[in-house]
């Protein structure tokens, strides 16, 4: 920031300078501006915004993606998918998710991260372990787990046979099946929020807790009252990874269970992809498309707006 | 921390409690982990009735069968293709927009990056219908840069934050003198910024190749020949196949995620730092 500071008077002095002095100098900046720029723009204009817009544009009608749309019906599609029992399944599910990361895998991350933060032999290599999931694809993470859970084959099953129990078939319950994708969706991700919070407590200011010690602050209470205040920010940030990942989790339900059955564990994500994409109903996929996308940035503006201020 | 304990803990119940809490967690991460990459050792047979185990009898085949299957390579080969599309057109566009911003001040670059970040605040998954139609139109379907174009548009919004950050720490005055001694502005990024901003790129690439290495929605969107499929893509048809001989299936997947883990191994600083960057702007 600083040396931008420093920097800017002489740029705006250079500008000021009559072209004539400095002609190729601008001509410089003009070509870099028309070369530079344009791509990144006409790319992202083209696959993420026009798409999002003509989402909005495409739900007003009801279209099977062949030539152009006719059919207009206004707000009928939202109508549709509010009427759908299986959307609020999912957004029930979606909710299940937050709260799961909240409540299990945040406290989890940070035990972890505060074991793992002190040097000891072996940290590294269990940090390297418990990050691991998070590196490996959701799909062949979601196929392994529907092996652990195969009813014949599987791993649970075999715990179950040992004690002399039928074993159950976890996902094709729609008892079972939501508990069964939690379970990987803790698996998967906790190492990456447990990273968070070792990058942020290794950047600690450690004279504040070494203060403390000296004050004569046990460990806990060092704990409680100084290190973990000193992470809010980071905690905040865990927070909204975990919501916005459970926002846009698709690729591990679909080798799990493909959110089903009776569509007891579909995401927003797998429903709109089981309900829109896959029987190319355009305009009623466009419809669930452009609710989370409302969800989402509200979430998101929201969030920033209450949580995320100082940063 | 564990500098500022006066006197070294003696054993006590808190380092075996957490020992025991260490262990735990590890076997969680690894028992699945382990299981399938056994259990493609094993028969269907002894699969049944031993998941967890050593095999009593490895069965190499399941893996050579694979490995010596033009198929496995085929998904490989798409994968890298698609992946090493992606990362080099993300790190030239993403770059040359960030060194605009960087270091050119023009009317509306704050709007037009603020427009840029945008990206940040939904998941692909939103527009993906009329994402398909565009590509449809485009006359792209079923083809690597129908996949890959609309990765780059959607990994442009971190990548260019984040090298945007790093190109505005190179100083000023480099640039400066560079000017006056008669060096362009394209000069300048191609002999100056770029090479002093690989960790950057590396950085930017890392995430970039991991996501679209493990993508598997858009590419099932765009794609419908089996024969483009990345593996992500591959490895759900295969299982579709063999749907209970989970010996085959399990060979398959170890081979498949075995490419990631070694690049892990490889990389590991670069991949955590990559991936927690990204976190850190937010």
């Amino acid at each position: 920031m600083s040396r931008r500071i420093a920097g800017s008077p002489a740029m705006g002095v250079a500008s000021l300078l009559p072209l004539a002095v400095r002609g190729p100098r601008w001509d410089g900046r003009f070509t870099v501006l028309i070369l530079f720029l344009p791509p990144a723009l006409v790319l992202f204009t083209l696959f993420v915004v026009l798409p999002v817009g003509e989402a909005a544009w495409y739900s007003a009608f009801n279209w099977n993606g062949f030539g152009r749309p006719t059919n207009w019906i206004g707000f009928d599609n939202y109508l549709f998918v509010l009427e759908t029992r299986a959307f609020w399944l999912a957004l029930r599910n979606n909710g299940l998710i937050i709260a799961v990361s909240l409540a299990i895998q945040l406290p989890l991350a940070l035990t972890l991260a505060l074991m793992l933060a002190e040097r000891f032999r072996g940290a590294m290599a269990l940090r390297m372990l418990f990050f691991m999931p998070y590196i490996l694809a959701e799909i062949a993470t979601g196929l392994i787990f529907s092996f652990v859970y195969d009813g014949d084959y599987g791993l649970v099953a075999s715990v179950w046979r040992a004690f002399g129990a039928e074993p159950p078939h976890l996902l094709a319950s729609t008892d079972t099946s939501m508990l069964a994708v939690l379970i990987v969706v803790v698996w998967k991700y906790f190492g990456f929020h447990m990273m968070l919070f070792i990058a942020a407590l290794q950047s600690l200011d450690k004279t504040l807790i070494e203060a403390a010690r000296i004050d004569g602050a046990t460990r806990s209470q060092t704990l409680r009252h100084v290190v973990i205040p000193l992470l809010y920010p980071t905690i905040r940030l865990s927070v909204f990874f975990a919501i916005v990942g459970s926002l846009q989790l698709f690729d591990l339900v679909m080798p799990l269970t493909r959110g089903g059955p009776a569509d007891s564990s579909n995401t927003m994500v797998s429903f709109l992809y089981n309900n829109g994409i896959s029987r190319m109903r355009v305009g009623y996929g466009s419809a669930i498309g452009v609710i989370l996308f409302v969800i989402c940035v509200t979430f998101a503006i929201t969030y920033k707006r209450w949580f995320m201020r100082d940063e | 921390m564990s500098n500022v304990e006066t006197t070294p803990a003696p054993f006590d119940s808190a380092v075996l409690f957490k020992a025991a809490f260490l262990a735990v967690v590890s076997i969680f991460v690894l028992v699945p982990l382990l299981a399938t990459l056994l259990g493609g050792f094993k028969s269907l047979g002894e699969l049944r009735v031993n998941p967890f185990g050593l095999p009593r009898h490895w069965e190499w085949q399941n893996y050579a069968d694979i490995l010596f299957s033009a198929r496995y390579w085929q998904l490989l080969r798409n994968s890298l293709v698609i992946s090493t599309l992606t990362v080099t057109l993300t790190l030239v566009v993403a770059s040359m927009a960030a060194f605009t911003f960087a270091h050119i001040k023009f009317y509306g670059s704050s709007m037009l990056l603020s427009y840029l970040t945008l990206g940040l605040l939904f998941p692909a998954a939103t527009a993906v219908l009329p994402l398909f139609i565009k590509v449809r139109d485009l006359g792209l379907l079923d083809t690597y840069f129908g996949v890959a174009l609309p990765q780059v548009a959607f990994s442009l919004a971190m990548s260019v934050l984040l090298l945007r950050r790093f190109f505005k720490d190179i100083p000023y005055e480099l640039l400066e003198a560079a000017l006056v001694d008669g060096c362009s502005y394209i000069k300048f990024f191609r002999y100056v910024t770029l090479p002093l901003s690989r960790p950057i790129l590396a950085t930017v690439g890392t995430i970039t190749f991991v996501n679209s290495w493990n993508a598997y929605l858009l590419p099932l969107v765009m794609l419908n020949t089996d024969a483009l499929y990345p593996w992500p893509l591959g490895i759900m048809v295969y299982q579709g196949e063999y749907s209970s001989e989970w010996h085959l299936i399990l060979a398959f997947i170890t081979l498949t995620i075995l490419p990631t883990i070694i690049l892990f191994l490889l990389a590991q600083k670069h991949i955590v730092a990559g991936l927690t960057a990204g976190a850190v702007k937010g």
